[in-house]
C-alpha cells in the first residue's frame, strides 16, 4: 500500500513538472516579448528599449530555454511565482488569500450536490421509469445544458432583485461578516454550483445502483429474506457508493471550473475571480500561478481518488 | 490515470467493443436483416424527445443560415440615440448599451455559436480519432503515452484550460476553437482506441489475410466504420460542450469580442444589477438561446446514443 | 389436511419474459412435487426452464411474469403471499444456494456478517454475539478450517469452493425445510465439485431439509438425488425415481441425455450428443416440443402435445410426456444399454 502511494506520488510529481514545462513554453509562445510582458503596458515609454535589453541579460533570457525553465521552476516550487504586474503583490500571496473563499464555496457546493445526487439517484434507480426517474433525468440534462452563469443571473433577478431575500454580490456585507451574513452570501452561488454538479452525479448514482441491483449478491440477499429497503441500503448501495468516492474526487476539478464562472457572477472573492481579472488584464504571472495551482489541485484529487479507491474497496489489493 | 479505479466513460468503451463484436460476427439478433445504421435511424425516429431536439436544432441552424433574411436590422449598427430601449415594434427585443438591435444580435450570434461548436467538435473528433487509432494500432509505449495524456487532459477542467490558453494567447475565435478542441479530443481518442483494439482482436482471430494488410487499410475499412456510430454520438455531445464553453468564455470577456455578437458576450452586459433588474431583454433572450441550443443538441446526442447502442440506454 | 400434501407442489407453472422479439415462455406448464426430506434433481439443458422454475419458488424472477399455475409450500400458495409474508419464508423455511459463488456473495461485506444477517433477519431476538458464535459454528460445520478467522474475511479472500461452503452455511443457517440448490457445482473445479456435493449431502442430513437440486449434470443427480425431474423447453418431460428413470427412461429426450453422457465403461467415440438444438421459446414447435430432434417422431408428435402420464408398472410413480413411451420400453437394452 505504501509503495503504491509513493509510486503514485512520484508519477504525479513528474506529471506536474511536465505541466510546468507546458505552461512555461506556452507563456514563451505567447505573442510579445517576455520582458515586455513583465512590464505593464502602461509603463512602456519611449526609450524603454535600452532598459528592456539590459533586463533581458539581467533576467538570463539569453540563456538556453531549459536553463531558464529550471530557474523558473525552482522559484515556483519554493513558492516564488513572481509578482503581479498590476498590484505588484507576490502571486502566491494573492492566490492564497483567495483560496479560502473558493474552498468554502466549493465544499458547500459539493455537500449540496451530494445531498441532491445520492437520494435522487437512489430513488431514480429504485423507481426506474417512473415520474421521479424522468424528473431526475430531466434535471441532469437541464443542469448540464443551461449555463450556470445564466442560472446565476436569473437567481439574482429573482432572489435578490425581485424578492430581496439574498445579497447578489460579495462574500459579506460591509461592516458585517458574521457567519450568518457569509452564509446568506454563500447560498446562491453554492446552490447553483451544487446543482450543476449534481446532474452528472445523479446519473452516476442511478446507473451504478441499477447495475448493482441486478447483481447476483442482491438476489442472494433477497433469498435470505431481506426487505427491499435493506437490500438497497445494506447491499447494493454500499457497492455503488465505493466508486462514487472516486467519481466525486475526479469531479472536484470540474467543480472548480464552475466556481471560476460563478465567482464572476456573484463577485465572490475567490481564485476564479482573481484569475479572470488577471486574464483580462494580461497579468501573466498571476495566470501562470493560477494554472499551477489548478494543476496541483487536479493531481492531488487524482491521487486521492486512487488512494480512496484502494483503501475503501476491500477487493482492491495493491502492493 | 490509474488502471484500477472506475471511470465514468469506461463502460462506453466496453460497450463499443461489444457492439463491434456483435455486429461483425452477426450474433446480434437485431442487426441481422437491416444494417446497423438503418436500425439506428429507426430507433432514433421513435425517440420523441430526440426528434423534438432535432427539430429545434434544425430551426436554430436555419436561423443562423438565414440570419440576414430574418433579422432586418444590422447586429452591429450603433445608434447612440436609441440605447437600452425596451422591446418595440421596431426593435423586437429592444436595444443594447450601444443602441444595437438585440434581436438581430441574438440571430446573428447563432452563427458564431454554431460555428465554434461544430468546428471545435469536428477538430476534436478528427484529432481524437487519429490519436485513438494510432494508440490502438501501434500499442506499446506509444499507446501508454497517448492514453495517459488523454486521461490527464480529461481530468483537467476544460474551462480552466481554455481560460489559461485564451489568457496567454489572447482572445480570438480561432484560439477559442483550438482550445476547446484541445480539451475535447481525449473522449474520442479513448473511444476509438477501444474500437481499434476490438477490431484488431477480431481481425487477427478471424482473418489471416489481414496480417498483410496495412494499418491505413484497417483504419479506413474497419475501425472508422465500426466506430462511426459512437463517434457521431461523442461528436454531438462535444458540440453541446463546445457551445457552452464558447458562451462561458465570451461571457467572461475572453472569447468572442464585441462588436461581433455572441450569446455569451451579450450576457456579459448583464453583470450590472441595473441591467439585470430593469433590462431583462438584454440578458434573457441570449441566455434562453444558449439553453435551448445546448439542450436540443444534448437531446439529439442522447437520442443518438440510445439509437446507436440500445443497451446503453438505461431506460428502455 | 396439510400433512397429506407433499412439502412443495408445483402445478402447471408458467413463467413468461417479454422481450423485444416477443414473449418467451421460459416455463410452460411445469408440474412436480417434493416430499419432506427428499432430494429431487431437476435436469435439462440450459434454457429448459429449470433455473427459472427454481427462482419462481421464492419469487426471485425479476423481469419475468407468472403467467399461470401455482406453487404451494406447506399448503400455502407462495404466489399469493404478500412481500412481507414471503420474506419470512425466504431464507428461513426455504433457502437457496446459487450457481456462482464468485458473484453470489456481497463483495464488500465480510462473509461472517452475511451469515449473521441471514440469522438475524429471521430471529430478531438473537444477539449479535450469539449470532456471531452461531455463524462461526456453521462455518465450521461446512468444513471451513479456522472458521473464526474466516468469519472476518471478505469473499474475495476465499477460493471458489470455500465461497460455496459459505453459501451453504448461510443457506442452512435457519434450518430450512426446503433447500434449493441452483447448479451448486457448475462454476467450480472438478475436484472441488465432489467436495461440495459431499457437503450438500452432509448438510441435507444435518437439516433433514428436502432438497431441490437444479443441474445439467446427470452424474450429480445420480449421486445425490432420490427422484429426478427432466425438463425440456419449459416443460417436465419425464419424472420418477432416479434408478427407474436412469435405467429405463421412457422419454427419448432422457434417452438422448443419457447417451450423451461420457462413461468410463464406454469408448469416447460412442458418445452420442443429441442432434439439433433446443427449440426457440419465442415460437415453440407445435405438438411435442422435442419432435424436431426426436428419432421416434411421427405425425402425431407434430400436432398433439403429449401430456405427462404414468408409465411402467413399478411401485414408484414414473411419468413421461411421450406418445410412444412404450416403444422405448420395448427396446430397453438397445437404447439404454
Amino acid at each position: 500500500m505504501t509503495a503504491f502511494v509513493v509510486r503514485r506520488i512520484l508519477v504525479n510529481i513528474v506529471v506536474f513538472i511536465l505541466i510546468g514545462i507546458g505552461v512555461f513554453l506556452l507563456v514563451r509562445a505567447a505573442p510579445g516579448d517576455p520582458v515586455r510582458m513583465m512590464i505593464p503596458p502602461a509603463d512602456l515609454q519611449e526609450g524603454s528599449e535600452a532598459f528592456i535589453e539590459s533586463r533581458r541579460a539581467e533576467l538570463g533570457l539569453d540563456d538556453p530555454v531549459l536553463v531558464q525553465y529550471g530557474r523558473w521552476f525552482l522559484d515556483a516550487v519554493t513558492g516564488d511565482l513572481g509578482s503581479s504586474f498590476i498590484s505588484r503583490a507576490p502571486v502566491s500571496e494573492l492566490l492564497i488569500e483567495r483560496l479560502g473563499p473558493t474552498v468554502l464555496l466549493m465544499s458547500t457546493a459539493l455537500a449540496i450536490s451530494l445531498l441532491i445526487a445520492i437520494p435522487l439517484g437512489i430513488v431514480a434507480a429504485v423507481r426506474r421509469n417512473t415520474g421521479v426517474d424522468y424528473a431526475a433525468a430531466a434535471l441532469s440534462l437541464g443542469v448540464i445544458s443551461v449555463p450556470s452563469f445564466f442560472l446565476g443571473i436569473v437567481a439574482i433577478y429573482i432572489f435578490s432583485l425581485q424578492l430581496g431575500w439574498l445579497p447578489s454580490a460579495g462574500m459579506s456585507s460591509p461592516g458585517d461578516g458574521t457567519g450568518g451574513d457569509i452564509l446568506r452570501h454563500l447560498i446562491m452561488p453554492a446552490a447553483i454550483l451544487g446543482l450543476a454538479s449534481a446532474g452528472p452525479l445523479t446519473r452516476y448514482v442511478r446507473g451504478s445502483l441499477i447495475d448493482e441491483l441486478s447483481a447476483d449478491y442482491v438476489r442472494t440477499a433477497e433469498a435470505k429474506g431481506a426487505a427491499p429497503g435493506r437490500v438497497v441500503a445494506r447491499h447494493a448501495l454500499r457497492n455503488s457508493l465505493i466508486p462514487l468516492i472516486t467519481i466525486v474526487m475526479i469531479n472536484i476539478p470540474q467543480m472548480l471550473a464552475g466556481a471560476v464562472v460563478l465567482e464572476q457572477v456573484f463577485a465572490w472573492p475567490g481564485m476564479g475571480q482573481l484569475a479572470v481579472r488577471a486574464v483580462s488584464q494580461q497579468d501573466y504571472p498571476v495566470i501562470v500561478g493560477f494554472a499551477l495551482y489548478v494543476a496541483a489541485l487536479v493531481l492531488i484529487c487524482n491521487l486521492l481518488a486512487d488512494i480512496a479507491y484502494a483503501v475503501v474497496d476491500p477487493r482492491v489489493k495493491v502492493t | 490515470m490509474s488502471d484500477l479505479r472506475p471511470s465514468l466513460d469506461t463502460p462506453e468503451v466496453a460497450a463499443a467493443e461489444e457492439v463491434v463484436a456483435a455486429e461483425t460476427t452477426g450474433t446480434a439478433p437485431r442487426s441481422r436483416r437491416r444494417s446497423p445504421a438503418a436500425m439506428a435511424v429507426r430507433r432514433f425516429r421513435r425517440n420523441k424527445i430526440a426528434v423534438f431536439g432535432a427539430v429545434v436544432l434544425l430551426l436554430i441552424v436555419l436561423l443562423a443560415v438565414f440570419a440576414p433574411l430574418i433579422a432586418q436590422q444590422s447586429p452591429t449598427a450603433v445608434d447612440l440615440g436609441e440605447i437600452r430601449q425596451p422591446p418595440s415594434s421596431e426593435h423586437w427585443l429592444g436595444t443594447d448599451a450601444s443602441g444595437r438591435d438585440v434581436f438581430a444580435r441574438v440571430v446573428y450570434a447563432a452563427r458564431v455559436s454554431l460555428l465554434v461548436g461544430i468546428v471545435a467538435a469536428l477538430l476534436a473528433v478528427l484529432f481524437g480519432t487519429i490519436v485513438g487509432a494510432v494508440a490502438g494500432l501501434f500499442g506499446g509505449w506509444l499507446d501508454t503515452v497517448l492514453m495517459r495524456t488523454a486521461d490527464m487532459m480529461l481530468s483537467f477542467p476544460p474551462i480552466v484550460i481554455i481560460i489559461v490558453l485564451a489568457g496567454i494567447l489572447g482572445p480570438s475565435i480561432p484560439i477559442l476553437i483550438l482550445s476547446i478542441a484541445v480539451t475535447t479530443w481525449p473522449t474520442t481518442a479513448r473511444l476509438v482506441r477501444g474500437v481499434t483494439l476490438a477490431v484488431r482482436e477480431r481481425e487477427y482471430l478471424h482473418a489471416a489475410r489481414v496480417a498483410g494488410a496495412s494499418r491505413g487499410w484497417l483504419l479506413r475499412k474497419h475501425i472508422v466504420p465500426a466506430a462511426m456510430g459512437q463517434i457521431v454520438v461523442v461528436g454531438t455531445i462535444a458540440v453541446a460542450g463546445a457551445i457552452l464553453s464558447e458562451a462561458v468564455l465570451s461571457f467572461l470577456g475572453l472569447g468572442v469580442q464585441p462588436p461581433q455578437a455572441s450569446w455569451g458576450n451579450m450576457l456579459n452586459d448583464a453583470q450590472s444589477l441595473t441591467v439585470i433588474q430593469s433590462m431583462p431583454w438584454l440578458w434573457l433572450p441570449p441566455g434562453l438561446a444558449i439553453a435551448a441550443t445546448v439542450l436540443s443538441v444534448n437531446f439529439v446526442g442522447d437520442g443518438l446514443r440510445d439509437a446507436v447502442d440500445p443497451r446503453q440506454s438505461g431506460r428502455s | 389436511m396439510e400433512n397429506t400434501e407433499p412439502l412443495l407442489v408445483i402445478d402447471e407453472l408458467a413463467v413468461e419474459f417479454r422481450t423485444d422479439e416477443g414473449v418467451v415462455k421460459a416455463v410452460d406448464g411445469a408440474s412436480f412435487t417434493i416430499d419432506r426430506g427428499e432430494i429431487v434433481g431437476v435436469v435439462g439443458e440450459s434454457g429448459s426452464g429449470k433455473s427459472v422454475t427454481a427462482m419462481s419458488i421464492l419469487g426471485l424472477v425479476k423481469s419475468g411474469r407468472r403467467a399461470g399455475g401455482t406453487i404451494r409450500f406447506r399448503g400455502r400458495d407462495l404466489g399469493e403471499l404478500a412481500g412481507k409474508e414471503l420474506r419470512t419464508i425466504r431464507g428461513a423455511e426455504i433457502a437457496m444456494i446459487f450457481q456462482d459463488p464468485m458473484t453470489a456473495l456481497n463483495p464488500v461485506v465480510t462473509v461472517g456478517k452475511q451469515i449473521v444477517e441471514a440469522l438475524r433477519l429471521h430471529d430478531r431476538k438473537l444477539s449479535k454475539d450469539a449470532a456471531r458464535d452461531r455463524a462461526i459454528e456453521l462455518l465450521a460445520l461446512v468444513g471451513m478450517p479456522d472458521a473464526a478467522a474466516r468469519f472476518k474475511q471478505y469473499p474475495h479472500e476465499f477460493s471458489g469452493g470455500m465461497r460455496q461452503r459459505a453459501m451453504i452455511a448461510m443457506a442452512i443457517a435457519n434450518g430450512p425445510s426446503l433447500l434449493i440448490a441452483d447448479e451448486p457445482t457448475t462454476a467450480l473445479d472438478v475436484t472441488i465439485q465432489a467436495q461440495v456435493l459431499d457437503l450438500l449431502r452432509v448438510a441435507q442430513q444435518e437439516t433433514q431439509a428436502a432438497t431441490l437440486l437444479i443441474t445439467h449434470d446427470l452424474g450429480v443427480v445420480a449421486e445425490l438425488a432420490d427422484r429426478v425431474v427432466v425438463m425440456y423447453a419449459g416443460r417436465v418431460v419425464e419424472q420418477g425415481d432416479v434408478t427407474t428413470v436412469f435405467t429405463a427412461p421412457r422419454h427419448p429426450y432422457t434417452v438422448g441425455l443419457l447417451e450423451s453422457l461420457p462413461r468410463l465403461d464406454r469408448d469416447v467415440d460412442e458418445l452420442h450428443p443429441i442432434p439439433g438444438s433446443p427449440p426457440s421459446l419465442l415460437a415453440p414447435p407445435p405438438g411435442c416440443p422435442f419432435h424436431p430432434r426426436c428419432p421416434l417422431a411421427r405425425d402425431r408428435c407434430r400436432t398433439e402435445r403429449p401430456e405427462l402420464r404414468v408409465v411402467g408398472n413399478g411401485t414408484a410413480v414414473h411419468r413421461t410426456a411421450c406418445h410412444f413411451a412404450e416403444e422405448l420400453a420395448a427396446v430397453p437394452t438397445e437404447v439404454t444399454r
